[in-house]
């Protein structure tokens, strides 16, 4: 089992970040009706006032997040559900949905590994004096976005 | 078109007004929505609601997707529902899984209010 994992990690490890790009771009111009391009993450780095995550296990084992701050996350909240007023926990639960959006999508995308790869259901953090530090030690990918001008961050972060 | 009664199943609250929505946009006359966050709330949902409909993910903490179908048969009044699946959950064996428990449409995350009308209206006996 190990050995087959490491095979399908090696195997992708060279295409991961425009997978991630086009499954992040699919599912902001599907969900939200916005289409979005990756920008130089050195150029814009969001405050992460709100960071989803979600646990890969399997075939994939690792961790992958969306942050933005507050403001961008209440403008993917509007986008999703129209001009219907957004509580800080509808917020949450939409920038939640958009991470676990991603993460199915990008795993649906790698051949020979959305059979063997779970997804945990998503997590939000909100706040302003949190840091945030994954234990998977391998291999991570990042694509900045900008949504409405602001810039929102997605990073995959794998257990080698 | 006579009026759907539908049960939509998704932790997300915010999945849950996305799928009504997109009901709506098909073209289904929504007469009432009962929600559930879960499997299990969902099985109590049908001891107290009649529905014409079940749109259901499969992730959900408590009681997933999967054995929520596999269990909807107890509910006498849910037996011969039409359940759709509503899922990022895009494998083969999920799929499989899904349509050998009982479901009859399986729709991936991220979708499109197009792919809910092309899945649910042949279900209502409805030209999609």
């Amino acid at each position: 089992m190990s050995t087959d994992t490491s095979f399908v990690v090696r195997s992708h490890e060279e295409n991961w970040l425009p997978v991630l790009e086009l499954a992040v771009e699919e599912v902001f111009e599907i969900m939200l009706g916005c289409r979005v391009k990756p920008v130089a993450p050195s150029e814009q780095t969001p405050n992460a006032e709100f960071t989803a995550m979600i646990g890969l296990a399997g075939a994939l084992c690792g961790i992958l997040t969306v942050s933005c701050d507050a403001k961008t996350a209440a403008q993917i909240a509007k986008s999703m559900l129209g001009d219907t007023a957004q509580s800080m926990e509808e917020v949450g639960d939409a920038l939640g949905e958009i991470c676990n959006m991603i993460a199915g999508n990008f795993k649906n995308k790698l051949a020979g590994t959305d059979e063997r790869c779970m997804l945990s259901v998503p997590t939000v953090v909100s706040g302003e004096e949190y840091s945030f530090h994954s234990l998977a030690d391998g291999n991570s990918v990042e694509t900045v976005l900008l949504f409405e001008g602001a810039p929102v961050a997605v990073r995959l972060q794998l257990q080698s | 078109m006579d009026k759907i009664r539908a049960l939509i199943v998704d932790d997300s609250s915010v999945m849950r007004k996305i799928v009504e929505r997109s009901l709506r946009q098909a073209g289904i006359d929504l007469d009432k929505v009962v929600e559930a966050s879960n499997g299990a709330e969902a099985l109590v949902a049908l001891q107290n609601n009649v529905v014409d409909l079940i749109l259901c993910d499969i992730n959900m903490p408590v009681m997933d997707g999967l054995e929520f179908v596999r269990q909807v048969h107890t509910v006498d009044s849910a037996k011969d529902v039409p359940i759709v699946m509503i899922t990022t959950e895009g494998s083969e064996s999920h799929v499989v899984q899904a349509l050998t428990a009982g479901a009859r449409g399986y729709i991936r995350k991220p979708f499109t209010p197009d792919q809910v009308k092309e899945h649910v209206l042949p279900l209502l006996g409805k030209k999609s």
